[in-house]
């Protein structure tokens, strides 16, 4: 056998010559979201283990939770849930044969526009709330 | 001995020969998970700066409690699937993905039974 040097075979067309569109970005969003509340549910599971296990690990993951960084993760961990509800939601309209004309940029534009709108909902009733 | 010609057997099955199994219970999960993460994500927020007592206090309520862990089985399937379609489209490596394949199940059960034990025991008392 004689080594030969890979050859280089023609690659399809793949995101980097396409210009970006909103229905494209929300799609790779989705995966993302998705991907990042797979992690995110380690805090959940730490949250739950931690009020399991008593008062004094209860209190040390609510100190993470409520300092400046636990905070930001959670504020993403909102937005990443809410979007990713949406854009399943958007998913069942899809699987349905409908919103494939001209209004899946609209449909695109609302999941962006209703998870931060939810997102700030939902802080603002946590800080009335708690209040 | 099956009557079924070999062609009528593998038909729809697809690449993976699991057919639409998985796109429909992923769509199945879905749907729970919009409906239990609404009720659990409001209740949630109701915890926000509470004490442990109060915590636990709304936590072991029976319904509460189902909901729960209804919600955790539902996502923890939800996820698995979910993270095995960005593998298998990502990863081309046979070794690589099939390691990868098995960390994604066994991380999904993981936090599954960490959550669903957490919920049991704050449940059923100390």
């Amino acid at each position: 056998m004689t080594d030969t040097p890979a050859r280089q075979r023609p690659i399809s067309p793949h995101l980097t010559i396409y210009r970006l569109t909103w229905t494209m970005v929300m799609s790779i969003v989705h995966r993302i979201t998705g991907s990042a509340l797979y992690f995110g549910t380690l805090l959940l599971a730490w949250w739950l283990v931690a009020a399991a296990a008593g008062p004094k690990y209860f209190d040390t993951a609510n100190a993470f939770f409520g300092s400046w960084f636990g905070q930001l993760i959670l504020l993403g961990y909102t937005w990443a849930l809410v979007h990713h509800m949406l854009g399943g939601i958007r998913h069942f309209i899809w699987d349905t044969g409908r919103g494939f004309g001209p209004e899946r940029q609209t449909l695109a534009r609302m999941t962006l526009i209703g998870s931060v709108a939810i997102t700030i909902l939902l802080w603002a009733l946590a800080l009335v709330l708690r209040s | 001995m099956s009557m079924r010609t070999p062609l009528s057997r593998i038909r729809g099955l697809g690449s993976a020969h699991h057919g639409t199994g998985h796109f429909w219970l992923q769509r199945l999960t879905a749907a729970a998970n919009v409906f239990l993460l609404v009720i659990l994500t409001g209740i949630v927020v109701t915890l926000v700066g509470r004490t442990h007592a109060t915590v636990i206090s709304t936590l072991s309520k029976p319904l509460v409690s189902v909901l729960f862990v209804a919600a955790i089985i539902s996502v923890a399937i939800h996820m698995r699937i979910g993270m095995q379609v960005v593998i298998e489209d990502y990863v081309h490596t046979p070794f690589r993905k099939v390691v990868l394949l098995m960390l994604n199940t066994f991380f999904a059960w993981s936090v599954g039974l960490a959550s669903v034990y957490a919920i049991l025991k704050i449940s059923f008392g100390p």
